[in-house]
């Protein structure tokens, strides 16, 4: 069972050095809930800048959870409950005084099921954000829109169609879209929740490459349940299990040497 | 026991039978009612159609029977749709984006909506003597168009409102996630992403709703729209007659010429139903023809 361990592994080393990076997310004693339930038991984690940062384990054991209180997004379910700290570059993003639709323009979130607004033309869609929380004009836009398209490697495809719906699109375009409109508000970070569960393998790979290119300027927060796709396209990853952070570290060793005996009991498909 | 699926020779023959007459009184449940519907406007068309001509949609009423028209009445419904509209769509559409929107969670939201769903059953001459002592007496607005309007808007205020909320439920959470996680403020996400999302469902129960209000006569009676107008509204405040109280003056009267006066009115009535919903139902599908 080793070897599919090994497998999974890119055979040259894509992945970039850890030591350098200066913290973006320190996360200290997260404690996450929805009612009763507590979903995340006190998560100490940091996430490094200008990395991919995967997050693997079994469904259910708190991924979405733990990246939508990165953001904030977490409060947003009503009967949810946060504790604990998540500092952004120093900054408590729980602090009195923060306002969470700042947080979030810092921040994006690319979700599971692609979300283009369906009333809105692709070059709508990518200045969404700009428009959506206040004046831009239209020149300006179509700047934003393509820089935010050409970086989210959707240009040549729309380019002749940019006032065509968005929802028109296929899924990986739409995906891509998602993530373009997400660049185009200029944040620091983006969080992607399984951003390919629904996509078929071309659309997957060309996503993981553009993450690639984007770890240049963003620090990018990916959950994914695709072990292979973790292993391909991050350069640290974390596990975790019912609630808690069993295992983090750099992609390549976490797949080959896996410090905890749970990590790699799930690694080999031992459970999960 | 393993079961065979040819198993059950009485089941076999018993089914079918029980599902052809399942099918048979469904089809009567569709077809009787279209039977009536189709007799009593046909009725109505065979009686009405000959009287109907310009000079009837034209004239003002008349105790001639054969000078009698109904415009006064046409104008009248006419102006009370559209002011009906103006007061009840805001006001609905408010309610309900307030109550799906900022108060989906509290006592007090839920039991506004138990309220609303009762209010949407009441008799409509009881909105008749509401209107009347709230719009006409207190409010100082007599026997008008726009006390007329303010009490029709109430009749049709819960509809709009329930169905508006239905609309706004329907639009998926994602939208609204993703109009937050690219730092929309809850009124940017709704203005911007719920509302024009939510449009062509609120338009649909907005038509259903004030084209309720357009047959209505019993709130209109009470309120006090006159039986007998011969001058067109000049204003909100103007008196007013509206087709069916026009319809009911005279199918009250003992002459057969009024009579047929009254099935050509209906003709008018039902016409211009039929094309306020057809205007409508454009104005939905080009907004919902967006969202594909
Ligand atoms: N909106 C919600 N309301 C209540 N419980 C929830 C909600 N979303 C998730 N949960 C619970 O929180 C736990 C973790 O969910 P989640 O973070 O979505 O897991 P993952 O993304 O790892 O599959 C699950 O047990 C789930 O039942
Ligand atoms: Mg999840």
């Amino acid at each position: 069972m080793a070897q599919r361990a090994l497998m999974v592994v890119p055979s040259e080393p894509a992945q970039k050095p850890l030591s350098d990076s200066p913290a973006k997310f320190e996360v200290s004693g997260l404690v996450a809930s929805f009612g009763d339930n507590e979903v995340l038991h006190g998560i100490d984690m940091v996430i490094p800048k200008c990395r991919i940062t995967a997050i693997i384990g079994p469904s259910g054991c708190g991924k979405s959870t733990f990246i939508r209180c990165l953001n904030r997004m977490h409060e947003l379910t009503p009967s949810a409950r946060v504790s604990g700290s998540v500092l952004l570059d120093g900054e408590d993003v729980y602090g009195r005084r923060v306002d969470p639709v700042l947080l979030r323009r810092r921040v994006g979130m690319v979700f599971q099921k692609p979300n283009p607004f369906p009333t809105m033309s692709i070059r709508d869609n990518v200045v969404a954000g700009l428009r959506l929380t206040g004046g831009l004009d239209r020149s300006r836009a179509d700047e934003i829109a393509e820089s935010a398209l050409q970086q989210a490697a959707l240009w040549d495809e729309v380019k002749d169609r940019l006032d065509a719906p968005g929802a028109g699109l296929s899924g990986g375009q739409q995906q891509r879209l998602c993530i373009a409109r997400a660049l185009a508000v200029e944040p620091d970070v983006i969080l992607l929740d399984e951003p390919c569960s629904a996509l078929d393998p071309i659309s997957t790979a060309r996503i993981e490459d553009l993450l690639t290119v984007l770890r240049e300027r963003y620090t990018i927060v990916m959950v994914t349940h695709n072990m292979q796709q973790a292993a391909r396209a991050s350069d640290l990853t974390a596990f975790f299990l019912t609630g808690e952070l069993v295992e983090l570290g750099p992609t390549a060793k976490l797949f080959t040497r896996p410090q905890d005996k749970r990590t790699e009991d799930y690694i080999t498909g031992r459970f999960g | 026991m393993a079961t065979s699926l040819t198993d059950g020779r009485s089941r076999g023959a018993t089914r079918p039978r029980a599902e052809r007459l399942f099918r048979a009184l469904c089809l009567a449940a569709v077809i009787i009612p279209l039977l009536i519907l189709v007799i009593l406007v046909g009725d109505v068309l065979v009686r009405g159609v000959g009287r109907l001509d310009w000079a009837f949609i034209t004239s003002l009423p008349s105790r001639k029977a054969a000078l009698a028209g109904i415009l006064p009445a046409l104008v009248g419904s006419l102006y009370l749709i559209a002011l009906t509209a103006i007061i009840a769509v805001p006001i609905g559409v408010g309610a309900a984006i307030y109550l799906e929107e900022y108060g989906h969670d509290s006592r007090a939201a839920r039991l506004i909506e138990l309220n609303i769903a009762n209010l949407a059953g009441v008799p409509s001459v009881i909105y008749g003597l509401l209107g009347l002592e709230l719009f006409v007496r207190t409010l100082g607005m007599g026997r008008s168009l726009l006390a007329g309007a303010c009490t029709l808007a109430l009749l049709v205020l819960p509809i709009v409102i329930l169905s508006s909320r239905e609309a706004l439920r329907t639009v998926p959470k994602g939208l609204r996630e993703g109009a937050y996680a690219l730092g929309a403020t809850h009124w940017q996400s709704i203005r911007r992403v719920v509302l024009p999302m939510a449009l062509p469902g609120i338009l649909t129960g907005t038509i259903l709703a004030v084209s309720r209000a357009i047959g209505e006569t019993a709130p209109l009676i009470v309120v006090g729209a006159l039986a007998y107008v011969t001058f067109l509204p000049q204003s909100p405040m103007s008196p007013f007659t509206a087709l069916p109280i026009q319809i009911f003056n005279w199918v009250s009267r003992p002459q057969e010429a009024f009579l047929t006066n009254a099935a050509a009115g209906i003709v008018v009535l039902l016409v211009t139903l039929l094309t306020l919903n057809s205007v409508a139902v454009g104005i939905r599908n080009r907004f919902q023809r967006r969202l594909r």
